[in-house]
Formats: C-alpha cells, sequence, structure tokens
C-alpha cells in the first residue's frame, strides 16, 4: 500500500477542506478503499478519515413523512431499525444480501453509495482499464465477461455496479444531500452516478472535496411498505454480487396496480430504474401477464457486452418473480436468506 | 500527526505508537501486540479469519485501520477463556467437530460470538448459516461449525426461561 497523510477533521468544513486536496479520499469504514489501496488500485496522497465527525449516525423522521439517514449509519445498524424496515422493507432486504455480516457491520450508507466496481480487470492493475487509467483500453470486452453489464454500457467500459442498498433506493427516489465548497446541495441519487460513455472515469457528479452527509427517502416512499421485494441472483447462496438483481414495489388499490417502482442491479454501471415497465405496470393487474410486459419493458434496450446475453433473459425472469413476490405480500419478517430466489421451504419450487 | 492510539485490548488498556498510519488492526493485534490467535487469511475481508469484536461488534480486522479506531474497546479469541476455563462457544466448537485444520477457527468463534450478541439468528439453523456465511472453513466444518453455535444459542435460550420462570 503507498503511503499516505492522514487526516482527521473535527467538523464537516473542515473534512471538505481537507479532501478537496489533489490525491485526497474521504475514509469511512474503509471496506472498499482499504482492499482497493492494498491492491494498488486506489493510491490516495491523504485520507480524511470522517468516522469521528458529530451528527451523521442518525437516522431522523422528516416533516413530509419520508426519512433522513446519516451518511455514518451502519448498514447493518440502519438493517435492523425496526421502524425503518417496517416503513421500507426492500432496502432492508437489499442491505441483508450485501456482503457478511462483519462488512455490513462496518459499511457505512455514504460508503455504500460510492462504492466502486467489482469488475476484475478494474481490480488488475496489470490489464488494461479505462475507468482506472483512462485512455488504457478496456481488458474486459476480450475477457471474462460473462458477468457483466447489458444496460448503458459503451465501448470504454462494461463494468457493473455492486450495491444492492442502492438499487432499491433509486426505486425509491431517494436523494443524496452533499456538502462541498460551495455549500449544501441536493442530488437524486438515480443522478448522482453517470454513465460510462467515453469517461468511465467519471462515476459520479461528485466534485472534488464535495461528502455525502445524508440519504433521504421522500414521504410518499413507505406508501409501497406493504408489497415491496428485493431479489438477487448470486453464484452462491450467500455473501456474493448480484449476477442480476431487483427491486419491485407495488402500491395496490382495489386489486389493481395504482403504483410501481422497479430498479434493477447488476446490469449497468449505475443502479438501472426502469421508468418504462413501472409505466407498464400502472393501472394494470398484478398477475403473470402484466408482468411479463413490464419485464420486456425493463430490457427493452438491453443488448450483451461479451459473454452475458443470458443476463438479459434472467434479469427479465428476476423481474417478474421479484413483481410476483411483491404483489403477494411484504413477508412479516425478512426471509432467513434475504433476498435468495431459492426458498428453505422444503418442496418450494426454485424455477422463475 | 497524529501518531498514537489508545485502544483497551481484551480489558486492557493499551497505549500504541503508529509512527505509519497504514497499520490494520490485523496487524497491530498481531505484529505489535503478540496477539496471533487473530488470523491473517486473505487480508482483503473475503474469508472472515480476522473477526473480532469491535465495541462489541465482529468486524474483519483486515479492512479497519487501527489509526481510525482510537478509544475503541477490542475483543480477539484470547479474551475468551477464563484462564483454564473454556468459553462456551471454544468449547462448542470442540464438542461438534467445529474444525479440521482450526486456522479459520479464530475468526469463527468470534464472528459467533457477534452473532449471538446481534440477537437476530436465534434457534434457526439457516439463519445460523447465513449470518455466518462471512466466515470461509475450507475444511468445510460448516455442519459442525453451526451445530456448536446452535448448541450454545440453546443453552442461552434455556437459560433465559429458567430465569424468566
Amino acid at each position: 500500500m503507498k503511503s499516505f497523510d492522514y487526516v482527521r477533521p473535527a467538523s464537516i468544513p473542515e473534512a471538505v477542506s481537507a479532501a478537496s486536496a489533489p490525491g485526497a479520499a474521504y475514509l469511512a469504514a474503509g471496506t472498499n478503499l482499504l482492499d482497493l489501496m492494498k491492491g494498488g488500485v486506489s493510491r490516495p496522497d491523504r485520507l480524511v478519515d470522517v468516522t469521528h465527525l458529530p451528527g451523521l449516525d442518525r437516522i431522523e423522521p422528516l416533516a413530509d413523512g419520508g426519512v433522513r439517514i446519516g451518511a455514518l449509519v451502519r448498514n447493518a445498524d440502519l438493517a435492523h431499525d425496526a421502524s425503518f424496515a417496517k416503513a421500507y422493507p426492500a432496502v432492508a432486504e437489499a442491505l441483508l444480501s450485501g456482503a457478511s455480516a462483519q462488512l455490513r457491520n462496518a459499511a457505512t450508507v455514504g460508503g455504500n453509495l460510492l462504492q466502486r466496481t467489482r469488475c476484475a480487470y478494474f481490480y488488475d492493475v496489470a490489464s488494461a482499464c479505462n475507468r482506472r487509467v483512462p485512455g488504457s483500453g478496456c481488458d474486459a470486452r476480450q475477457g471474462e465477461n460473462r458477468l457483466h453489464a447489458v444496460l448503458g454500457w459503451s465501448d470504454a467500459c462494461i463494468a457493473t455496479h455492486p450495491s444492492d442498498f442502492c438499487v432499491p433506493l433509486v426505486a425509491l427516489d431517494a436523494v443524496v444531500e452533499i456538502e462541498g465548497k460551495g455549500g449544501r446541495r441536493n442530488v437524486k441519487l438515480e443522478d448522482l452516478y453517470r454513465l460510462p460513455a467515453d469517461a468511465p472515469e467519471w462515476e459520479t457528479v461528485l466534485e472534488p472535496g464535495d461528502l455525502i452527509v445524508a440519504l433521504k427517502l421522500p414521504g410518499d416512499a413507505s406508501d409501497f411498505a406493504a408489497h415491496a421485494r428485493y431479489l438477487k441472483v448470486r453464484e452462491r447462496t450467500s455473501y456474493a454480487f448480484a449476477i442480476v438483481s431487483a427491486a419491485a414495489c407495488l402500491r395496490l388499490e382495489r386489486g389493481s396496480i395504482a403504483e410501481a417502482r422497479i430498479a434493477l442491479g447488476g446490469v449497468a454501471a449505475k443502479p438501472w430504474r426502469a421508468h418504462e415497465a413501472e409505466k407498464v405496470l400502472a393501472g394494470g393487474a398484478p398477475n403473470g401477464e402484466t408482468f411479463r410486459r413490464a419485464a420486456e419493458a425493463a430490457l427493452a434496450g438491453a443488448k450483451p457486452s461479451g459473454d452475458n446475453q443470458f443476463k438479459i433473459e434472467l434479469a427479465r425472469r428476476i423481474v417478474v418473480r421479484a413483481l410476483s413476490l411483491a404483489a403477494s405480500g411484504t413477508p412479516e419478517r425478512i426471509p432467513a436468506l434475504p433476498a435468495s430466489p431459492f426458498s428453505s421451504v422444503p418442496g418450494a419450487l426454485h424455477d422463475a | 500527526m497524529i501518531n498514537s492510539i489508545s485502544l483497551t485490548v481484551n480489558g486492557v488498556r493499551r497505549d500504541i505508537a503508529l509512527p505509519d498510519p497504514r497499520v490494520t488492526l490485523l496487524d497491530l493485534l498481531r505484529e505489535q501486540l503478540d496477539l496471533t490467535g487473530t488470523k491473517k487469511g486473505c487480508d482483503r475481508g473475503q474469508c472472515g479469519a480476522c473477526t473480532i469484536l469491535v465495541n462489541g461488534r465482529r468486524i474483519n480486522s483486515c479492512l479497519a485501520l487501527a489509526i481510525s479506531h482510537n478509544g475503541a474497546d477490542i475483543t480477539t479469541i484470547e479474551g475468551l477463556a477464563q484462564g483454564e476455563k473454556l468459553h462456551p462457544l471454544q468449547a462448542a466448537f470442540i464438542e461438534h467437530d467445529g474444525f479440521q485444520c482450526g486456522f479459520c477457527t479464530p475468526g469463527q468463534i468470534m464472528s459467533a460470538l457477534g452473532l449471538i450478541n446481534e440477537g437476530q439468528a436465534g434457534c434457526d439453523p439457516e439463519r445460523i448459516r447465513e449470518g455466518m456465511s462471512g466466515n470461509l472453513c475450507r475444511c468445510s466444518a460448516y455442519a459442525g461449525i453451526t451445530e456448536a453455535v446452535l448448541d450454545v444459542q440453546r443453552t442461552l435460550a434455556a437459560e433465559k426461561e429458567r430465569r424468566v420462570a
């Protein structure tokens, strides 16, 4: 690991000032950053440790009925906060389907939002990667790419965003509160991320020094609490990143869908909101035929970036499955295997 | 420049010089405090061998910078037994053959202790397996590990019931 200066600011403005210098990076739990630094993928000259900043570890109700989550709230604490999990069950399920208990105990809300892709070529400093070294090329294009993006990718980069947490968050119109050199501003989480286009190194709209201080869910995000699920296909049952995942949230009125929210994970360089699929669902009957049409709409623009044609049909089926599960109602308690399509109930069908 | 931290390690306060900020809690425990019970497996947060409790919560010590944890209360595998008397989890791992080579065992036991503290898994073997999925065992002693954790959970549940009754 390259050496660095360690700075521990006492206030948010001090942090922003310290992190505005070239080569500076924020340190929260470090569960992703330290891994990247050990591999030489990230080489900051200065670490600005924000874990001791006061007031960023609270979960607070908002006047509009929504919630404000401090950037330093740990993933496990948010998932196990009883009132949060009751109001936003798909978010809690997504959190508990990610990483391991040890990592969830450490990892922060702000850090989760800013975690880097898990593309193996991004991690391997001997490989060409436009995201890591702009202009160097993309070894994933001709490499092992069965898990890479099928939506929003470019010739320069086919990496995916790894977060589970962010998938239901974009579905529920989460907003990120950012403090920067120019003061505080709000950005929709969906707009925080940039698609790779010809500059994959610009992963977000954040400017040097910008610090995520909180995440907010609007008042209407809890309207879906009775019919909300997150579903995630992995290559092993637990402790793995998504091949494809989906958050499905429905608001049912008199037996039909009044409003729907759909987002996909593991398919693009950002958590992917499926607005067209939501339009298909609105006003429809909550049945397999409607769900299949929505899934077609969600993946309408998809194309393989390598050996990953299978992910497109897999994603459609996961959308259908997530919608069906959401329609049948949020379970009383998060299942023993959160977000798993594989039931631990003997005799239950596993095929979508 | 901050160049020293103070930690409570297994109940003992330690003041530690940290001239290099790159030191992880794992390396600090093993190299500076000679507490080599905590193992370095992958060193990248993937295997769980380095699991310790920080302020009562299980984390991967390989992905935690020591300098960021000034004032923390740390429990390692060395802090569990009371003299010759094993912690109930240690005894249960022996009773149920929860290991073969033993390299992952300190991490498994510290993770199990964290899992019990969290109070989410209860006596459901599926929830225990899921809650322990951050600890790999290349000898594949998983069946014994789950039995050992279940055993301790059942004993705790029975004790709790007796106290209530």
